[in-house]
């Protein structure tokens, strides 16, 4: 369990200083840094903290300590997941429908360039 | 610089890497009806499409990247809401929609006061000859929509469809964006508006393939079936809004 807790130790470190020098070197931007930095930041403070996660265990009824870590990372990265889909989607509806004008300003520029020629 | 005749009519005819047709659809067009306007929706082809519409006599609205029939369709419905034209005929780019039925298709928009009316393939008792998944696809369809639509509907995949200015304003600011036909059905039940089918022949494509698959024919079901549901579920809550005799029916 100590070696499994240490790994995670590790993994979140090095996660919250990729992302920061991501964010450092405009790779991804701050807003979107957040969730990521907020989880890293999680996890290493469950990975240093052995009591809540056997509290944890002991109160939801997990079978095993590592499964605790384990449903919590995994929780904490599908709601970051479904974030990023709300974003994606938002993005992506933005872009067609600038798109859209782009297209449909272009066709009233050239109307117009052919009504005065 | 095109504006509303006296017909205010519009024919749009989304295309995408269509140029072995693309010419012969427009010109097809404008011997049947030489005043109406065609613009020809360009999603980003690669090939010469946008060319040969313009060459064949077509306005031509450029899209500046791929959007996909859905979005591609919907940049001619805003484009036409601007122009204030009253009435939009949608012709697909492949050569399939025969030319001689648009007139019947604008006759059945502006005397039946539907709010759409689609060029079917299937609604005079004709036999679906789409053979495979695409076949199942359209018959899976129809069960699917008959109890959300109330009614029949032969043909939910046809993209020979008209709609009127009504139909235009929701579909400018709403549209599927992704395999639009069925959806669009519902999303026009929602509104309570209604639609006409009316007996039309299909012609093969002239060139090029479809660009649906055996393997999208799969992902294409599911993915309606998904964006079905989830307008459904937002026709429920104005369920109860239901404006009195607002129906829907069908030319038999």
């Amino acid at each position: 369990m100590q070696s499994l807790l240490n790994i995670t130790t590790v993994l979140s470190v090095f996660l919250l200083l990729f992302v920061l020098f991501s964010v450092r070197r405009a790779h991804i931007r701050v807003e979107y840094s957040m969730s990521w930095l907020l989880a890293a930041g999680g996890l290493l403070l469950l990975s240093r903290a052995r009591p809540v996660l056997d509290y944890a265990t002991r109160h939801f009824g997990i079978p095993d300590t590592p499964l605790t870590l384990f449903l919590a990372a995994g929780s904490v990265f599908l709601l970051m997941f479904f974030r990023f889909s709300m974003i994606i989607s938002a993005l992506r509806d933005d872009n067609i429908a600038l798109a859209q004008r782009v297209a449909i300003l272009e066709f009233h520029i050239r109307s117009l360039q052919q009504t005065h020629e | 610089m095109i504006r509303p005749g006296p017909e205010s009519l519009l024919i749009i005819v989304p295309a995408w890497n269509e140029e072995g047709c693309i010419a012969d659809v427009v010109q097809d067009i404008r011997s049947q009806l030489p005043e109406i306007p065609v613009i020809v929706l360009d999603d980003a082809s690669s090939d010469a499409t946008l060319l040969r519409a313009r060459q064949a006599g077509a306005g031509v609205l450029p899209l500046p990247h791929h959007l996909g029939l859905g979005g591609c369709v919907q940049a001619g419905y805003k484009l036409a809401a601007e122009l204030g034209f009253q009435y939009v005929i949608r012709v697909d780019g492949d050569g399939q929609h025969d030319a001689r039925d648009i007139p019947r298709i604008f006759e059945a928009l502006r005397s039946s006061g539907c709010e759409m009316v689609i060029g079917s393939r299937y609604c005079a008792g004709a036999r679906i000859q789409e053979r495979g998944l695409r076949g199942l696809g359209i018959r899976f369809f129809r069960l699917v929509l008959r109890p959300i639509l109330g009614r029949r509907v032969f043909d939910p995949t046809s993209g020979f469809v008209g709609v009127n200015r009504h139909a235009l304003d929701v579909f400018s600011r709403s549209f599927p964006l992704d395999y639009p036909e069925i959806e669009a059905l519902v999303v026009l039940q929602r509104r309570r508006f209604r639609f006409l089918e009316i007996p039309c022949k299909f012609r093969p494509r002239r060139t090029g393939r479809s660009s649906i698959t055996a393997l999208k024919s799969i992902y294409y079901i599911f993915h309606v079936l998904m964006g079905v549901f989830v307008n459904v579920l937002r026709y429920d809550r104005r369920f109860h809004r239901r404006s009195p005799g607002a129906e829907i029916h069908s030319e038999k």
